[in-house]
């Protein structure tokens, strides 16, 4: 009897576009109009994906869960990079910030040389900003290169530096020519700039492509070259999935993030297949490697065992080589038991139960499998900082329109290298695969993958995350440090998808295990049913006073 | 003390206008503190006899916090406080920003204090007020009253109005108030009538109507205000009757600025007069 009330009581009923109306309901006319466009109620609809607002400016006075240019162009992008001396110009509070607040895992490897600990700052005053920071950038640059030697030094621009128009690049630029061995270059990634960090990833990819992509030409060894895209090693993915390659007999050329190196970018021509992982942040810069050298991409995913799986068949699939297709064969054999025997493990105790995920411009998409691995229904998602074709597909990319926010941002045009670009593949190659149903540049985006009845939401806010949480009652909440708190206290277990809490990895085959048990011991903690004291629901005592 | 801010487009004259004014004060008896807030710091170069004036900043930059008041501060004629807040060469970093840091050192040396004995402080800005640095006089109550510098000349006039919206932003929330306009006379056609009816429209004064006299100019030459090179030419007389009309106002309003299509008909009005 108590069970069925129990189970009874876990029933949540809502009907989406009710949800929808009340998410709304407290707006001004105008906000509800606009908020409403970036809150869809997923439909099948025939051939085609239904149209949602993206990459659109945050109304002023809503607490969004974005953040700024500066954070994505130093935190997403650059961050990961172990050997570059990352110094950030200006005042001390976005530098701290800036140090080691993301869980990018490092492995020195055996030069010993690691930056990541280091917080590099030239900690503008009063009298720098009126006077300008040039100078005291100068010298910030000589004595990190004095202290350090590094191959590189990367100076990011803070709010202050484009306010006062500091000439970074001009500094950068007359650095690097002093010095002869070390490459220096600027990001003009002040926070106020765009949208939201996605501009901050452009303008970062923009650098790293025009100032170290193709300085280092030596043929690295290796048989099967491919680039990974788009991964930061959050928690130490990167480190599972580059054991995956290995074992795969996949040597892995650059890494765009995660533990990269300088000469990791500087290589990164030489590969022969980019792979693209999280397709906001760098979908531009495989399209540049193809255009430049010649270099085919592929999207893929390696946040499930499932989809892992599916990522290195493609990969090998790409090469056409037996000897690597049964290799990697024999890999997913041999990896997949623990995987399942883990999934078995915790399917009865989370099958049935539902999650949302507001994260990233990717991240909301890839755990969905892992969830539905689970027997877990996502019913609600959205990104913090995608665009359309994120959400919606690849194909919309023509019908985009531009808007004084993304020409804020540059696009390199880039043009074929006249001696480096080499087609991987020729013209009738690529036609004969794609025409057997391989898919390069694709992306279908997050909404296909949603069931109906389940809303996508663009740039969620704190107001109505707890609105959703109130009303839709998931049995568990992803999203980010900011969002960590205000979740939890409402009683719903909160899991971080961009810094993972302290746990990790969760990509690859052994990622999947991890997160399994994190997400089992997550939702069927009973610490959530003691939010209410005993007292509040069954007093011990009661009495009255005296005068009544 | 009365604290006075001295605003207009960028050349009509208001360092100019400034000193020469408070030459005249000087010699009714009063105590002045002249700020120059402009990053040329050539605000108090006629009072000083050159430019031989350290500014606040440059102080700042090579001494560090430690900055005395008699390190930025200099006796120029009739015994003014001469002070000059200056800032970065031109294209470089934040003069607004320069002028914030000053006054508010100026303030903690405690230039402004009652036993300083002052009667007026004087801040003479640069150009329009082109963000909130430029601003900083007439917030927090720094200067009280506004005296605009104009002419007869379009572009001044523009200015001038655009200017009150900037005062009446501040007087919403604080003390300041506009004085008037000062006519600084480029020859113009009906000068005198329209300054009078622009300064009805916006609900002030024509304080006074300074005519045009290259006596300023030679008396610039020498490094000296008219009143220092030569009291007796008329061009004095009229400097000491613009620092009465100040030293005797009681005029003070939260000025309305005018629409663009009533400041364009006002000047088609008296344009086209003759």
């Amino acid at each position: 009897m108590s069970t069925i009330l129990k189970k009874k009581r876990k029933m949540v009923q809502w009907d989406p576009a009710d949800v929808k109306a009340q998410l709304l309901a407290k707006y001004p006319p105008k906000v509800a109009r606009k908020r409403a466009k970036q809150i869809m109620i997923n439909e099948a609809l025939e051939n085609e994906t239904p149209e949602i607002s993206a990459n659109v400016r945050t109304t002023p006075g809503i607490i969004t869960m974005r953040g700024c240019t500066y954070a994505g162009c130093k935190g997403v992008i650059m961050g990961p990079t172990r050997d570059i001396i990352n110094l950030v110009h200006g005042p001390i509070g976005c530098s701290f910030y800036a140090w080691l607040t993301r869980r990018n895992q490092t492995d020195a490897g055996p030069d010993g040389e690691n930056y990541m600990p280091y917080a590099f700052s030239t900690d503008m005053q009063d009298s720098d900003i009126i006077f300008g920071g040039e100078k005291k950038l100068e010298k910030a640059i000589q004595e990190a290169y004095d202290l350090f030697h590094p191959k590189s030094i990367a100076v990011f621009a803070t709010c202050p530096v484009g306010l006062i128009g500091d000439d970074i690049h001009t500094v950068t630029k007359r650095m690097k020519e002093k010095f002869g061995d070390c490459n220096v270059y600027a990001f003009s990634c002040e926070g106020y700039k765009g949208v939201s960090q996605s501009a901050g990833h452009h303008i970062a990819n923009n650098q790293v492509f025009r100032h170290i992509v193709g300085e280092n030409d030596e043929v690295k060894p290796g048989k099967y070259k491919i680039n990974l895209l788009g991964e930061y090693n959050i928690g130490g993915d990167g480190f599972e999935i580059d054991r995956v390659f290995k074992k795969c007999g996949i040597t892995n050329i650059a890494t765009f993030s995660g533990n990269s190196t300088y000469d990791q970018f500087a290589s990164a021509h030489t590969a022969d297949l980019n792979t693209v992982m999280c397709h906001r942040s760098i979908n531009y810069v495989a399209d540049m490697l193809e255009t430049k050298y010649g270099i085919p991409w592929i999207k893929v995913n390696f946040i499930s065992a499932k989809a892992t799986s599916r990522s290195l068949r493609k990969i090998a699939e790409y090469f056409g080589d037996q000897e690597l297709i049964d290799r990697v064969e024999a890999v997913i054999k041999e990896e997949m038991p623990a995987v399942e025997a883990a999934r078995q493990d915790v399917l009865p105790r989370t099958e049935g139960k539902t999650a949302m995920m507001f994260v990233g411009g990717s991240r909301a998409h890839h755990y969905q499998e892992l969830f539905s691995e689970m027997g877990m229904k996502t019913i609600s998602a959205g990104y913090e900082f995608a665009h359309r074709d994120d959400y919606e597909g690849r194909q919309v990319l023509p019908n985009l329109t531009v808007d004084a926010d993304s020409r804020n941002i540059e696009e390199i045009e880039v043009e074929a290298d006249p001696t480096r670009y080499n087609p991987r593949k020729s013209p009738e190659e690529l036609q004969a695969m794609e025409a057997a149903g391989y898919k390069f540049k694709d992306y279908d985006g997050l909404i296909p993958d949603m069931g109906k009845g389940t809303l996508v939401i663009d740039d969620l806010n704190q107001y109505e995350a707890e609105k959703l949480v109130e009303l839709m009652k998931p049995d568990i909440f992803c999203a980010g440090i900011k969002e960590k708190y205000s979740i939890q206290k409402l009683g719903i277990p909160m899991k971080q998808l961009h810094s993972y809490d302290s746990g990790g990895p969760y990509a690859g085959f052994k990622g999947a295990v991890n997160f399994y048990k994190e997400i089992d011991r997550l939702v069927n903690s009973k610490v959530w049913s003691y939010m209410k004291a005993p007292w509040q629901e069954n007093p011990q005592l009661s009495a009255t006073y005296g005068w009544e | 003390m009365r604290k006075v801010a001295i605003y207009g487009k960028g050349g009509i004259g208001k360092s100019t206008t400034t000193q020469n004014t408070v030459a005249g004060l000087a010699q009714m008896g009063k105590k002045i503190m002249v700020v120059g807030c402009d990053p040329k710091a050539d605000s108090t170069r006629l009072l000083l006899g050159g430019l031989a004036q350290k500014s606040v900043l440059d102080s700042l930059r090579e001494e560090g916090e430690d900055v005395e008041l008699e390190n930025i501060r200099k006796r120029g004629y009739g015994n003014t406080w001469c002070v000059e807040s200056g800032g970065p060469e031109p294209g470089v970093g934040c003069a607004g920003r320069g002028i914030i840091t000053s006054i508010n050192m100026l303030e903690s040396l405690g230039a402004y204090e009652e036993s300083e004995g002052l009667d007026y402080a004087f801040y003479d800005v640069l150009g329009d007020v082109v963000c909130g640095g430029f601003a900083m006089p007439i917030r927090d109550g720094k200067a009280e009253e506004i005296y605009i510098v104009c002419s007869g000349e379009m572009m001044a006039m523009y200015a001038a109005n655009n200017i009150c919206k900037g005062i009446m932003k501040f007087a919403q929330s604080g003390t300041v108030r506009l004085g008037g306009l000062i006519c600084n006379s480029r020859a113009v056609d009906n000068e005198k009538e329209m300054i009078q009816e622009l300064a009805k429209m916006i609900g002030t004064q024509m304080i006074y109507f300074v005519p045009r006299d290259n006596d300023v100019q030679r008396a610039e030459i020498n490094r000296k205000t008219v009143i220092e090179w030569n009291p007796d030419v008329p061009q004095a007389e009229h400097y000491r009757g613009l620092a009465r009309a100040i030293d005797e106002n009681t005029n003070f309003v939260i000025p309305k600025p005018l629409e663009m299509e009533s400041l364009e008909k006002l000047l088609m009005d008296y344009g086209l007069m003759n």
